[in-house]
């Protein structure tokens, strides 16, 4: 299967999920007001991709910004890992916030209190907001 | 009219309005008010917290009103459909933080159940609201535009505030729904 690359824009993340090596990675904003519609190819391309995983996955989360919308649909992307993980592959979240973003941490502790994956919170200067 | 203008200009100048806007609304122009919203922010605000909770709040309540409308416009006191959403947004500068109002038109079938969504989040202290949001999150369910009834509580939880709400009853399928969030710092 192929690696899924997308550049971000103004209102959705910088994507990219490499098969070969279980790096996955969701970078930006995720602020489109069709969410559904923007993360379906993620969840149809995780999907497959659990169907022959790597040992070991990585999903690297790094947003600015994200949505109510895009919420659901982000814990719909940890749930097909939570498959992954399930099968007996090793599966890691790294939630990266900025230094002050109190509610971007907690937002990933939301997460982490509902999926059943280890999340490594990840502190760091500034979000890279990709190509905007 | 020259004169209205130069009232329209006083009264913004007065309230400490960033920013207004009163038409149909379109994703493309969500995306250029969101602009103008982060470059004004970043002028006016040195926290960057709020400078964040203030663009969470403008989007989200843009989004609410781009997706829940009656798709009506009222000119004269007639109602007249449109085939875009239509609403009002304004920001303005307050005394400990900022404002965030916005109004539109709604399904009138829809109003008790907003009310009492409302209700529900203003009667929650901080850690209960994170809670019931997830929950809400977890729950499973997706409304139709995906938010699955997230967006108020997460609204609720950056201002840090009650949400001050109101409904104008139109006619007997539509309703005027203003909500005013207040951001503060």
């Amino acid at each position: 299967m192929s690696a899924l690359i997308l550049e971000g824009s103004p209102k959705t993340p910088t994507v990219n999920f490499d098969p070969e090596t279980g790096f996955l990675e969701l970078r930006g904003r995720s602020i489109p007001e069709n969410s559904i519609d923007f993360y379906k190819p993620l969840i149809d391309w995780l999907d497959k991709y659990g169907r022959s995983p790597q040992p070991k996955t990585a999903l690297h989360v790094q947003l600015e910004y994200f949505n109510t919308s895009s919420s659901k649909c982000i814990l719909d992307l940890f749930k097909k890992l939570e498959g992954v993980r399930a099968t007996g592959n090793e599966v890691t979240v790294l939630w990266h916030y900025e230094a002050d973003d109190e509610d971007m941490l907690e937002a990933g502790e939301d997460y982490a209190g509902i999926i059943n994956i280890p999340f490594k919170m990840i502190q760091i200067e500034e979000v890279d907001g990709g190509d905007q | 009219m020259l004169q209205t203008i130069h009232d329209l200009y006083d009264e913004l100048e007065r309230h400490r309005v960033m920013l207004s806007f009163q038409g149909p609304l379109s994703t493309d122009l969500i995306t250029a008010l969101l602009g103008a919203v982060e470059r004004k922010m970043e002028g006016l605000e040195p926290d960057q917290r709020t400078r964040r909770r203030v663009f969470n709040v403008v989007m989200e309540c843009l989004q609410n009103l781009f997706h829940h409308n009656a798709n009506i416009t009222v000119q004269g006191g007639t109602a007249h459909s449109t085939d875009q959403p239509h609403g009002v947004v304004m920001i303005a500068q307050a005394d400990q933080g900022y404002q965030v109002l916005t109004g539109n038109f709604m399904a009138g079938a829809d109003m008790d159940r907003l009310k009492d969504h409302l209700d529900r989040i203003n009667a929650l202290p901080p850690d209960q609201l994170r809670e019931f949001y997830r929950e809400t999150l977890a729950d499973g369910t997706y409304s139709a535009k995906g938010g699955g009834g997230l967006g108020m509580i997460d609204i609720a939880r950056k201002s840090g505030g009650k949400l001050e709400y109101g409904f104008v009853p139109y006619d007997k399928d539509k309703a005027f729904f203003s909500l005013n969030v207040n951001v503060t710092n």
